[in-house]
């Protein structure tokens, strides 16, 4: 398992990148490279060159401005469980960070090329779809953003255009919440069979907002909506979340693979998605 | 393809070749450094016996290119003894507690728990189960690396391991 | 050392002999990165192979390309089987009396099957010399499963014996049959059935997997035209037979082929074969005059060499309504892939399958097998088990519990019942087998009252209970798995490969300083022989382990062996280490004697050295008597102090134990937990118990792995689906549970230790333990039997099947 030939380019800045890029006919950013090099190396594809976005400082770091949390794309899943400005304030993002792969590949794998590289299997592009967050992209003309919940067009097809590079991610944090994602997985290291993420905010003993995304559960993640629907302005009861649970369970259309067949993810798509509501429901209580 | 200088310091020394921008940071060091410890399992980052310890994190070699590690500091298996050139804490603890069968898998192991144990000295066995999660083996069933780097965490904070290996 | 100081603890203590949790020798390589696998070596001008690999699973191959890959930077030739029928080497015998193309020779008949050879000066120029070779194939219809190998119209696969109506084990039936082979006494068997009370009869599959040790198959072949020397280092459990088949196939003589296994990182049957990479590398370096690489990727190994299993076993027991068995009746349809690569003796084409009896004593019995072909990788090896007994365990054990359930009786109460008793051994079985000896219901006691049997069952009948009240959508299983292998191949009276009868040997010099060499015909691929090795020799003649290296793997100084594989190493080599030693003791009380003016006769062994009867200061270390050996022997006596003895074993050695395993279910999700499980192994006697343990864990990790989810699975279409880590499962330290091992001790009577070996136990009674104790859990809500692998997904389906899921 070798990679072909490229070109390898190792920019300062991102002004630097998005020229590189632009000038390489079919080259691709390098960011953690773990989902990149490995479909290099089984040669299902040849870049003929690669921009390395690792010594871009301006790409790493979390601040947060006002009321949004600015995570740089090049940060990685590790930083992401060591910060304690993601822990206060969106801690779903550590208890996904930390379900996904195994921990040499948490150092090095990114939040970028996690949300940007458009794999289904992939679990933080769900997260963000439930938290509304807004990608930042550069380009080779001007810099745009655009919505997580706009971005993803099909397995490994996204709204990034050729030459664009995903930049940064902000979310806007939220006030008192429930949260919780929930993944079922063969081992540690696999994909979810299913997954999913919930916010929830309670007022007055009612589902006040919600927002439900699905992960591998189709060939791109999804953002439940009717799901969401079914909880708010309702008590957090049984026949709500059942509600929700079938709302969910009708947008899926999982792969059938080794992780099982269609009519079992479903299945079970449905069971973690009404335990997430359900964890998220007790956290927003709490 | 023209080849790249690269120079990164490995086990505390500096070292440096020529290698095409293709090359993965295992082939170079195993075959341009010929430091051979490190040992190639999987090739799709699932087994972590290319585990190597760069800029403080535990990578998976195979899937990092050379050049990536340009200025790095590189710590593999070879980086792992004592200064007087005996057996580490890891080393001595894998030993004593027969936490390695074929030995294909060690030094990827040890690299691994190197950096498990410099961020938690003293971690439940749940702890280096997950922390671990990243090295498979296919001859101990892991329960006798996890006494190994328990062994290993109690010599590193001046304690006894008192648990047999089993 | 005349003196008595130190005390007979503190000498024994010393020897770190047999008994003694030594720790491993091989460790202190090992842990500082210091091992020397195979891709480690490197050679001055060393050139690197890479195949070229069919992407379908059957196909004719109407033309092959290269010259653009010849035009690649570094590539320096690329094989094809047009090269290799220039030296008689397009195609390969196999182990199992058939043959194989090295590369594809007119069409491909599986995927991933070697189609060329690309050699370059590196292996990145090798990679893009393979790329750019042009394959034209054209698409055949594609055989997968086996049930369908012996359709009317099923395609012809293996063309190369068309109107061959017999094979190396008999008559064929169809063109994709390979053999049938069978064993026991069909009348009485069908007779015992037809008066039975309670008969059952399931289809018990065991799925194809693959034995995958983390380092792949690998070799190095350097040939020098000068001196017409040929040496090979590669990934070999067995390098002597390696030596002797490229011998014959390569006309080079055999004392110029230097076969040198170094360190091996694991193998598990897996490296027990020759496979195209390892010849490919040898013609590369005749063809090019320098040593040429080969090393296996994971995908290529999952996909290419070696797969284990793939057994669809039809199991029927007759017994009486109390419970007692009567005949067992078993048919299988096995798939052996493209070629029957299956690494048995040579006589066994279905291995020791017929073991399948277990552990029961059934008066009567019949099995049959049919190899069938199918566009699958070839094989199969035995992963971590002697021949086939894995499979034959899995049957049985699968077989008892349905019959208990039949009988509304617990199994381990089954099993109890049909234990063949202590006092019947050695006992003949109804299919041919002598076993030595064994206590199986002492065994089977001790585990259930380790366990809490009686308490786990009730708690089990609670939780169902309550699932059928409605009050918890976990379920409970109690596995119980006792098993009975048959290791340690074997006695020359039935055992062979390719005529070679499976001996094993070994070579001791003690030199004069009184340290030694032990060379053993055995290899380690994580055994630690080693270490093991040195013990056997230090509690037989009484010098330190410390001060005995063992040294394998190299044909030119270790004495020919039969290798390491089939858990034989203890039961034959572990034998003709003990032999040799006894050798040199005998030698070492006659110098002895003459060093202390005594009578041979007046002499005893006391740990480490001879003392003479009833005079206890009279006493001669083995250190002193080895100098002596090599300063002022007796006279007539030839000085020196080395041995060699080839162990031909008197019978096989049959290690037994008992399982359990206790299990919860969910089954909305599928998902399960183990949440104990104990294995009580006896392997007669115990040379390390810490080595031991050690390799019951590492089986027992495999048994998981294989039970609930590790498989090789091909699509309709011949692709193989779960061919990298991704999806071939291999659990990591956070799904495996937590193992506790305990044992019982029944030396073998013929053995000269009494040991029996032990690596493969784990595999081949574990299996059966998660899969009884899944069966076992959905067993009271209807189920009879559901087949392995029990995924998380399966379990689900199972769940479904039986109404479960609305």
């Amino acid at each position: 398992m070798i990679p072909g030939t490229f070109e390898y380019h190792r920019p300062k800045s991102v002004a630097e990148a998005a020229k590189l890029l632009r000038k390489s006919k079919d080259g691709r950013v390098l960011a953690g490279g773990h989902s990149l090099l490995p479909m290099m190396k089984l040669r299902m594809t040849e870049p003929s060159a690669l921009i390395d976005l690792g010594a871009i400082a301006a790409l790493r770091g979390i601040k947060k401005t006002g009321t949004k949390l600015v995570i740089g794309a090049m940060t990685t899943q590790h930083e992401l469980l060591a910060s304690a400005l993601v822990a206060k304030n969106l801690p779903i993002l550590h208890e996904t960070a930390i379900l996904i792969a195994d921990p040499q590949v948490r150092y090095v794998g990114t939040i970028g090329g996690n949300v940007a590289n458009g794999d289904p299997g992939n679990d933080m592009p769900a997260v963000m779809m439930a938290l509304d967050a807004t990608y930042k992209i550069a380009g080779p003309t001007k810099a745009r953003v655009v919505k997580a919940r706009a971005f993803y067009k099909g397995s490994y097809e996204t709204a990034l255009k050729a030459g664009e590079i995903v930049t940064a991610i902000e979310i806007p944090v939220p006030g008192k919440h429930g949260f919780a994602y929930e993944k079922l997985k063969r081992k540690v290291g696999d994909y979810a069979t299913a997954a999913a993420a919930v916010l929830i905010t309670l007022k007055a003993g009612k589902i006040a907002a919600c927002a439900i995304a699905l992960t591998n559960l189709a060939p791109t993640p999804l953002l439940a909506e009717a799901a969401a629907a079914a909880l708010v302005g309702r008590a957090p009861d049984d026949a709500a979340i059942s509600a929700a649970v079938a709302a969910a369970r009708k947008i899926m259309d999982p792969a059938n693979d080794t992780r099982g067949t269609p009519a079992y993810r479903k299945s079970v798509g449905g069971i973690y998605v009404e335990r997430a509501i359900k964890r998220a429901i007790a956290r927003a209580a709490g | 393809m023209s080849k790249t200088h690269v120079k990164f310091k490995l086990n505390g020394a500096a070292a440096e070749g020529m290698c095409e921008p293709r090359t993965l940071l295992v082939h170079f060091i195993r075959e341009n450094l010929s430091i051979t410890g490190t040992h190639i399992g999987c090739e799709t980052t699932h087994c972590g016996a290319c585990t190597v310890d760069l800029n403080g994190k535990s990578v998976k070699s195979c899937t990092l290119l050379a050049v990536q590690a340009q200025g790095a500091d590189v710590v593999t298996i070879e980086g792992m003894a004592n200064a007087d050139g005996t057996l580490g804490a890891l080393q001595e603890g894998f030993r004593q507690m027969h936490g390695l069968q074929c030995g294909y898998c060690t030094p990827g192991m040890i690299v691994r728990a190197h950096r498990l144990l410099k961020e938690n000295p003293k971690p439940t066995d749940e702890e280096i189960r997950f922390g671990i999660a990243g090295n498979l083996c296919r001859c101990t069933g892991y329960q006798n690396i996890v006494k190994a780097i328990q062994h290993a965490a109690a010599k590193l904070r001046g304690e006894e391991y008192l648990e047999a290996a089993e | 050392m005349n003196d008595m100081s130190p005390n007979k603890a503190e000498r024994e203590a010393k020897l770190e002999g047999m008994g003694c949790r030594r720790k491993r020798v091989e460790d202190v390589r090992f842990t500082q990165g210091k091992g020397n696998f195979v891709d480690d070596i490197k050679l001055p001008g060393m050139l690197f192979g890479d195949f070229v690999r069919s992407p379908y699973a059957h196909a004719r191959i109407k033309g092959i390309n290269i010259k653009k890959a010849m035009k690649v930077p570094g590539v320096l030739a690329v094989l094809t089987a047009t090269e290799l029928k220039g030296v008689n080497l397009a195609w390969m015998p196999t182990l199992a009396g058939d043959v194989q193309m090295v590369l594809a020779d007119g069409k491909v008949l599986f995927q991933n099957q070697e189609v060329a050879f690309v050699v370059a000066t590196d292996r990145y120029a090798a990679a893009d010399g393979v790329e750019a070779v042009e394959v034209d194939y054209e698409a055949l219809p594609v055989l997968v499963d086996p049930f369908k190998a012996m359709d009317k119209n099923a395609p012809v696969l293996r063309e190369d014996l068309k109107g061959k109506t017999s094979g190396a084990h008999g008559p064929r039936k169809h063109h994709n049959h390979i053999f049938e082979w069978t064993m026991g006494d069909k009348d009485l068997t069908e007779a015992a059935f037809r008066k039975a009370d309670v008969t059952i009869k399931e289809l018990i599959s065991y799925h194809r997997t693959h034995p995958s040790p983390l380092e792949t198959c690998q070799s190095v072949a350097s040939f020098d035209k000068i001196k017409g020397e040929l040496t090979v280092w590669g990934t070999f459990q067995a390098p002597h037979v390696i030596r002797t088949v490229a011998s014959l196939i390569s006309t080079i003589p055999e004392h110029k082929i230097h076969v040198i296994s170094p360190d091996v990182g694991g193998g598990f049957g897996n490296k027990v074969g020759a496979y195209p990479g390892y010849i490919c590398s040898i013609v590369a370096s005749i063809v090019t005059g320098k040593p040429v690489k080969w090393v296996e990727d994971r995908i290529e190994n999952l996909t290419a060499t070696s797969f284990a299993r793939d057994y669809h076993m039809t199991a029927e027991i007759a017994a009486t309504k109390d419970g007692k068995v009567q005949a067992l009746r078993v048919h299988v349809l096995a798939d052996h892939g493209a070629f029957d690569a299956c690494a048995d003796p040579s006589k066994w084409p279905a291995g020791f399958f017929n073991i399948v009896t277990g552990s029961y004593d059934f008066p009567v019995a019949h099995c049959a097998v049919d190899g069938v072909y199918t566009n699958k990788a070839p094989g199969g090896v035995a992963y971590r088990c002697s021949f086939r007994v894995t499979e034959a365990a899995y049957c049985i054990e699968r077989a008892m519990d349905i019959l208990a359930k039949k009988l509304n009786m617990d199994p381990a109460e089954l099993r109890l019942k049909n234990f063949i008793r202590r006092d019947q051994f050695p006992y003949q079985s109804a299919l041919g087998w002598e076993y030595d000896s064994g206590d199986y219901h002492t065994a089977m006691k001790q585990g259930m009252e380790k366990i809490g049997y009686p308490a786990l069952r009730e708690e089990q009948k609670r939780k169902q209970a309550d699932f059928k009240a409605g009050k918890t959508r976990d379920i409970m299983g109690i596995g119980v798995s006792f098993f009975t292998e048959i290791v340690g191949a074997g006695p020359s009276k039935n055992c062979d490969i390719l005529g070679i009868a499976m001996f094993d040997s070994c070579e001791i010099r003690i030199h004069p300083t009184g340290s030694a060499i032990a060379r053993v015909g055995t290899k380690s691929t994580g055994q630690a022989h080693e270490t093991t090795w040195a013990q056997i020799i230090a509690t037989e003649i009484g010098i330190p382990s410390a001060d005995i290296m063992v040294e394998e793997g190299n044909t030119d100084t270790a004495p020919y062996g039969l290798g390491t594989y089939g858990s034989r190493s203890t039961p034959v080599a572990g034998a003709a280490i003990a032999m040799a030693a006894r050798k040199i003791k005998a030698k070492a009380q006659m110098i002895a004697a003459y060093m202390l003016e005594v009578h041979e006769g007046d002499l005893q062994f006391d740990i480490d050295g001879f003392r003479v009867k009833g005079l206890p200061e009279k006493f001669k270390s083995m250190k002193e008597i080895a100098w002596a050996a090599y300063h002022s022997v007796p006279p007539g006596m030839e000085p020196g102090l080395e041995a060699v003895s080839y162990y031909d074993p008197p019978n096989m050695t049959y290690p037994f134990g008992a399982y359990f395993c206790v299990m919860d279910i969910d089954v909305d999700t599928g998902v399960y937990k183990i949440r104990r499980f104990y294995a009580l192994d006896d392997c007669g006697t115990r040379i390390n118990p810490m080595v031991i343990e050690g390799q019951v864990h590492g089986g027992l990790t495999e048994a998981f792995a294989i039970a609930m989810g590790q498989e090789i699975r091909y699509d309709a279409g011949g692709n193989v689906l779960t061919g990298s880590f991704m999806d071939f499962f291999i659990p990591t330290a956070v799904e495996t549970p937590v193992w506790e091992t305990d044992h019982t001790v029944t030396p073998s009577p013929h053995h000269p230790i009494g040991a029996k070996g032990v690596g493969e136990s784990p595999n081949v009674g574990g299996v059966p333990a998660f899969s009884n104790a899944v069966n076992d859990a959905f067993g009271f809500l209807g189920a009879t039997h559901i087949q392995m692998p029990h995924d998380y997904w399966r379990n689900w389906e199972a769940a479904k099947s039986l109404g479960l899921i609305k």
